[in-house]
């Protein structure tokens, strides 16, 4: 992992990590989020269209991290929630610092936040967040 | 079918190395093996050699410079790499070649020389075996994504952190008299729950420490063992690898690891034995909480039961698991552990016989590799 953030990767994410958009399979129905070029089901039978996410889902799973990896150490302590999206598939992504305490099914939105930033030069990175519905 | 067996084993001790550069390490294993087989290093035709990430040292294409440290040019190499399970992958590779007809005697090994990488760069190495644009780039970590699978667990199961914090007691206990492990010193189930968080709920204790370490065995057909008057073969019976999802999220379950289902369904099949039948399981607790997976998945018992079959101590008197302390106490050089797990099977199944199964796995499971092993193939 480079200590400067990909451009190029963050580019080619940017419509995903903004705005939640994945797809879908016509064929099987199934959603994916992150976004696949084949539905693994129906490989190449399969009919994929791009969808906007709700962003609307639960919490499926979650970590407090401590130890965090390059780009997150001033972070710390923060949450990872993997969640179930109201469309079906799970997504990881952190949680904002809930007030009350987290738990297996609490209800989350998808929030728009800066994610990490490099040192005095190189890019900021934005994209979503996830956080508890009161 | 042809037969394959183990003719020779050899590791360095496990620990932080600092004085040791990742070539002396698999110079050291690759010697002890060749020395321990007790052939010349001229019979070996190929060496297959795993190891994770050129990330910790700078150093990639590993295999050709084994080769040539130790002498064995113009042998072909290849460096194996399906991340923590990169070593077992290295010895089915080396399996699969034996069987094919093409060679007769092969080195398979591994290595890894994590501490030369310092700080949060490990971590963010480890999680290279993740999916780094939809886990990594959100900051989660390895001891993150098994968190998440313990969380899952618990809501699920109803498994405990005293059951979790067992397993590395259980692990710790056993290294004791492991001349090679990295920690040779007992710990209570309070030390595990009374060290730091790395990813609730997973404590430092839970968690497998970064290690360097190099392991290697050779391996011959039948033929060969025959040939060279081999005393004390012990023989490949069975072998599976599957994959899985590389994200935790786009698998239909938190709580199980399709590709140990898969690869152990086909290892058990091919040697026609059952979980029953197994003597020794070396299984991969890279954190506690995969340990109880692993018994789960192989079959030794139900899903969920896995913390009670660890709190009930029958991972010592149904079934030898980890009987010399497991990768949380002997160490895990990531892409070593999984012939350092065939070694322990080896040496078990010399002194005492019987058959013994090593898991070994790559991330999150994403890899999975099973090898079961006895004395006999006959049997």
């Amino acid at each position: 992992m480079p200590n400067k953030s990909s451009i190029p990767l963050s580019w080619r994410l940017n419509k995903s990590i903004y705005r939640l958009v994945g797809n879908k399979c016509k064929r099987c129905g199934t959603f994916f989020f992150p976004s696949r070029d084949i539905c693994p089901k129906c490989r190449r039978k399969g009919d994929i269209e791009e969808v906007v996410f709700s962003g609307e889902g639960e919490v499926y799973s979650y970590t407090m991290i401590n130890v965090a990896p390059k780009g997150f150490e001033q972070q710390t302590p923060y949450l990872i929630g993997i969640i179930k999206l109201k469309e079906g598939p799970l997504i990881t992504g952190q949680i904002v610092r809930p007030n009350n305490n987290i738990e297996i099914g609490k209800k989350v939105y998808a929030v728009f936040r800066k994610l990490t930033e490099d040192s005095k030069s190189g890019i900021i990175k934005y994209g979503f967040k996830f956080k508890i519905k009161d | 079918m042809k037969h394959v067996a183990v003719i020779g084993v050899g590791q360095t001790k496990f620990g932080e190395l600092w004085e040791r550069s990742l070539r002396s390490i698999s110079l050291e294993a690759g010697i002890r093996a060749i020395e321990d087989a007790g052939i010349e290093g001229r019979e070996i035709q190929a060496l297959y050699i795993g190891n994770m990430s050129g990330m910790f040292t700078g150093q990639e294409h590993l295999s050709a410079l084994a080769a040539d440290m130790s002498g064995l040019n113009p042998i072909p190499t290849v460096r194996c790499e399906v991340a923590c399970a990169s070593a077992a992958a290295a010895f089915r590779q080396a399996y699969l070649s034996l069987l094919s007809g093409q060679y007769d005697i092969i080195m398979a090994a591994g290595a890894e020389k994590m501490t030369d990488l310092m700080g949060s760069g490990v971590l963010t190495t480890l999680m290279g075996a993740g999916d780094q644009e939809w886990e990594g780039s959100f900051g989660v970590t390895f001891a993150g994504l098994y968190a998440l699978m313990a969380r899952r667990h618990m809501h699920e199961y109803g498994t405990t952190q005293e059951q979790m914090a067992l397993v590395s007691v259980n692990n710790h206990k056993n290294a004791v008299n492991n001349e090679y492990a990295q920690f040779r010193f007992p710990i209570s189930v309070d030390d595990v729950l009374n060290s730091p968080i790395i990813a609730s709920p997973l404590h430092l204790l839970d968690c497998s420490p970064i290690t360097d370490g190099a392991a290697a065995v050779i391996m011959a057909t039948e033929d060969a063992v025959k040939k060279l008057k081999i005393e004390n073969p012990v023989w490949i019976l069975g072998s599976g690898q599957a994959s899985g999802q590389l994200a935790l999220h786009d698998r239909e379950s938190l709580t199980k690891i399709d590709s140990t289902i898969v690869a152990a369904k086909q290892a058990y099949e091919q040697s026609n034995l059952k979980p029953d039948d197994i003597n020794y399981a070396e299984v991969h607790d890279c954190f506690s909480i995969n340990e109880i997976l692993a018994i789960e998945d192989l079959g030794f018992c139900k899903k969920g039961e896995g913390g009670k079959f660890v709190e009930d101590d029958k991972i010592n008197t149904e079934i030898k698991i980890n009987s010399t302390g497991g990768l949380k106490a002997i160490g895990h050089p990531v892409g070593a552990t999984g012939i350092r797990q065939i070694i322990d099977i080896v040496r078990n199944i010399r002194d005492r016989g019987g058959i013994g199964l090593a898991q070994n796995i790559g991330g999150s499971g994403a890899t999975c590799v099973v090898n079961i092993l006895g004395d006999n193939y006959a049997k």
